[in-house]
């Protein structure tokens, strides 16, 4: 086991009066398993999380969702605690729990009092291992995945669109696959499929855990290191399927459902933030969407109307490339092309003239306040810290904010002219069905 | 080494840990102080983030509205920060989004909310916006007709929303005329209604300190926000309240079914009842109860049974929404159409089951030691305390509620839970809303 003592320097940037920094601690046992540590003392109550590397982008065409299906799994028992065990235990020390999958890393965590939060490490290090994966728990939460697919998607329209379009985005590359999976993949995944996945990606040479709160780092990493410690590590991981060709030419797919307002998403095709256009991409994003200053509400729901809701996102905490996305929902009776040209209008304007200085210092203090800000919660300083380790390395987060920082009015324009091109995006648009009348 | 260095730069940082080492006590959640023009203050100062968060509640809500005017708290309270008589729209939001804060307002049943976080350098800026938005909105006529004509917007969109229409729906059945069956944005046919001169003359009778409560807590000591309140809410003049008398609302005599049919391959259920008022002495046996019915997570029954041993829904759970002027409790889930029947019968079976056979001691045991031992974590960090203060105070629960409530937990019994389960839930006269495909429910309700 090595240890590694680090400073993150978050705020150098904020006046000397209010400059703080984050410590913290990277440690790494023998069999690869990575912990992180973020010592809080605010309130007596801390978050631990192990967080795999892991998720729909490691699935294999025909067998989508299996990922989430495992993390659902994960809660139903292993060879040592009896199925319903582990958030009951969680829960009757006062604790919650749960756990999310998104494309790149699945997580689990627990949220308790501090001086209960030894408990989860037992728990999470049995599940790492000893799963139990038999037929008929299995059926039973594919049919609760089934469930939660058609509660957030089916009979979502605005989700259903999205799924839509990030298919059309890319077609070889495994972020075209919703992470839930499509519906007819969810009935074929079986015991061995997610027996497989289980072995092959939960090992501690595939897991990093991050705890954060009112602990001392010595007592939860002797006891991490007695419970993980003698695990053996896995294989190593296999390279995911990775490839993608490039776009000639703009895709459009479109949604026809029962729905109330036309809805339109456009997926650009840009590099993640490993890219150094990533910062730049980013203040982007919030210079056409955060908040009611921002060109997107600005123009197309406060001026024009034409609009209830206009946005933009830059997606680039991902391991691969992904995507730069705007959207917008029409006001009733107003066209969706309208809308369309509108938003394309914006991404014009931006392209050619760059935007003002107090457009772009707002950008970065909006990034800036809100690293102080998710301060008060260990839970969202554990998400962070896990979504950029599971990214760009946690180490990131110093050269993210610095990369903020540094990008110009000029940078902004540049971007946009560079990657929000025509050629290279992919527009979904909800066409609603007039529904019929209810009794 | 590591410590050292981060010691330097902030020793605020460990002192607060040496204070903070022992549970946080009702002493050190909030200091409660009534200014001369009756406005309650409730300051918990957090010093380890240099931020502050404020939560301003106005009695101002739908219950203070007349029912054909249903909206006007909602539009009062969104047109806040839509320009006041020294600022526009547009002013409002680049000065607090310029500094990365946030400014907003919402209006509730009971009462408004009005909350702001900035960090600590930007805390004069927020006080005088806050104090602007709230004191002196403009509604001028051109923000009124556009904040209109997206409320209408908004409420058609909630359409496509199953859960909301079935939300709606269920309250409107349960509460009838009394403000609580109304949902607070209004109706497409209320909004256009609203003036104007509706906006100016509700936020005159309602908007003023001796209605009002205000939660800090961050980064401000009691005398910088001594100072800041003395300078922005100071002057603020007390009004004399319109009285607002609320129609009663009576116990269904019988079942009733509502069916919205709509192209879903789920159906939504919601079915329920009249349940209690925050001041019911019998609130947290029956928090206690419904936690072990469908308020536990994956600890309650209604998971168990229809989650995870028939894999019938992703989500199924029980509330009861406890208001200062009465409450209702709800069971909801759902379901492909195709099983609806299935899971509203094992709901009304669970609730039958918990009137009429003890809960087990270890079910009992359970809910108990996660409503007490979770109490850290409802109270861990700046905004989840503004809120909790907040709820203190309008509810009347006292400051040393925190100390209390461990034991008022701790001695509810089994019989008890038996009782409240007999005397608040009614698996015979519930209001049972479906929204769904209704030829594929083929609903036997």
């Amino acid at each position: 086991m090595k240890k590694i003592t680090l400073i993150a320097i978050l705020c150098v940037f904020l006046s000397a009066a209010t400059a703080f920094s984050l410590p913290i601690n990277e440690y790494v046992l023998d069999n690869g398993l990575k912990v992180l540590i973020l010592e809080d003392h605010k309130a007596p109550t801390a978050t631990f999380q192990i967080w795999y590397r892991v998720g729909s982008r490691d699935e294999k065409s025909g067998k989508t969702g299996l990922s989430h299906l495992l993390e659902h799994m994960m809660f139903k028992g292993t060879t040592k605690h009896g199925p319903k065990t582990f958030s009951q235990t969680i829960r009757r020390a006062g604790g919650t729990d749960n756990a999310f999958t998104s494309r790149d890393y699945t997580g689990y965590f627990e949220l308790l009092a501090s001086d209960r939060i030894s408990l989860p490490v037992d728990l999470e290090a049995d599940r790492m291992r000893n799963l139990i994966l038999t037929r008929d728990p299995v059926l039973s939460e594919r049919d609760v995945v089934t469930e939660e697919r058609r509660l957030r998607t089916e009979d979502d329209p605005q989700s259903s669109v999205f799924e839509e379009v990030m298919a059309a985005t890319f077609k070889n590359h495994p972020y075209r696959r919703p992470v839930i999976g499509w519906m007819s993949d969810l009935g074929t995944l079986n015991p061995d499929d997610l027996l497989e996945h289980y072995r092959t990606y939960y090992a501690p040479n595939n897991a990093v855990i991050i705890v954060v709160g009112d602990v001392d780092q010595k007592q939860i990493m002797e006891k991490i290191r007695t419970s993980f410690g003698s695990i053996p590590a896995g294989l190593p991981i296999p390279a995911a399927a990775l490839g993608e060709d490039e776009q000639r030419g703009e895709r459009r797919v479109y949604v026809k459902k029962e729905a109330e307002l036309p809805y339109i998403m456009t997926a650009y095709k840009v590099p993640n933030l490993s890219h150094v256009d990533g910062f730049a991409l980013d203040v982007l994003g919030s210079i056409l969407s955060d908040g009611k200053s921002s060109r997107l509400y600005r123009a197309l729901v406060y001026d024009q109307q034409i609009a209830i809701s206009a946005w933009a996102s830059y997606e680039g905490l991902y391991r691969d490339p992904f995507v730069f996305l705007t959207g917008a929902t029409a006001a009733q009776g107003k066209k969706i092309e309208d809308v369309e040209r509108a938003l394309l209008e914006e991404i014009r304007k931006i392209s050619q003239t760059p935007p003002s200085g107090q457009e772009v210092q707002r950008a970065k203090n909006q990034v800036e306040a809100s690293f102080v800000m998710q301060q008060d919660s260990i839970y969202m300083q554990a998400r962070t810290i896990g979504s950029f380790e599971m990214t760009m390395g946690w180490k990131f987060v110093d050269s993210y904010l610095d990369g903020i920082r540094k990008v110009t009015a000029e940078d902004v324009s540049r971007v946009a002219r560079k990657y929000l091109i025509d050629d290279q995006k992919t527009t979904g648009i909800l066409i609603p069905i007039p529904k019929e009348k209810g009794s | 080494m590591n410590i050292s260095r981060v010691l330097t730069i902030v020793p605020a940082f460990f002192i607060l840990v040496l204070s903070l080492a022992s549970p946080a006590s009702a002493a050190q959640l909030a200091e409660r102080e009534t200014l001369p023009n009756g406005m309650v203050v409730l300051h918990a100062g957090r010093h380890s983030v240099p931020m502050v968060s404020v939560v301003m509640a106005v009695k101002a809500g739908s219950i203070s509205e007349p029912s054909a005017k249903a909206g006007l708290a909602y539009l009062t309270a969104a047109l806040l920060t839509e320009g006041t008589l020294k600022r526009t729209s547009r002013e409002i939001s680049e000065a607090i989004e310029f500094v990365g804060g946030s400014l907003s307002a919402s209006a509730g049943a009971d009462y408004t909310t009005v909350s702001l976080t900035v960090l600590k350098k930007d805390i004069e800026l927020g006080f005088d916006l806050l104090s602007d938005i709230v004191r002196h909105p403009a509604f001028r006529e051109e923000e009124v007709a556009r904040k209109k004509k997206i409320t209408v917007n908004m409420l058609i969109q909630q359409n496509e929303e199953p859960e909301v229409v079935a939300s709606i729906a269920f309250s409107k059945a349960v509460f009838g005329e009394h403000p609580y069956g109304r949902q607070v944005q209004g109706t497409v046919d209320t909004i256009p209604a609203v003036t104007r001169q509706d906006l100016v003359a509700f936020h005159e009778a309602q908007y003023a300190p001796n209605t009002t409560i205000v939660s800090v807590v961050g980064d401000i000591s009691g005398d910088e926000l001594r100072l800041l309140l003395n300078r922005y809410f100071g002057d603020w003049q007390q009004t004399k309240l319109p009285d607002t008398t609320l129609p009663t609302v009576e116990q269904k005599k019988s079942p009733a079914v509502i069916k919205i049919d709509k192209d879903l391959t789920q159906t939504n259920v919601i079915l329920g009842h009249l349940g209690i008022a925050r001041s019911n002495p019998d609130y947290y046996a029956v928090s206690v109860m419904n936690y072990i019915l469908g308020g536990g997570g994956f600890s309650s029954r209604l998971m168990d049974n229809i989650r995870d041993n028939r894999g019938l829904a992703y989500d199924v759970h029980s509330f009861f929404s406890a208001n200062r002027y009465g409450g209702s409790f709800q069971a909801g889930l759902q379901t492909k159409n195709e099983s609806a029947n299935t899971a509203i019968t094992e709901v009304i079976k669970e609730m039958r089951r918990i009137q009429t056979e003890p809960v087990s001691d270890k079910e009992l045991s359970d809910a108990k030691s996660f409503l007490t031992g979770s109490f850290p974590l409802r109270i861990d960090s700046n905004s989840k305390i503004a809120g909790f203060n907040l709820a203190v105070e309008y509810y009347g629960l006292g400051l040393d509620f925190v100390d209390r409530y461990p034991a008022i937990i701790n001695r509810i019994t089994g019989e008890d839970i038996l009782r409240v389960a007999k005397e608040y839930l009614d698996p015979v006269n519930y209001v049972l809303v479906v929204v769904g495909n209704m030829e594929k429910a083929a609903l036997k309700y």
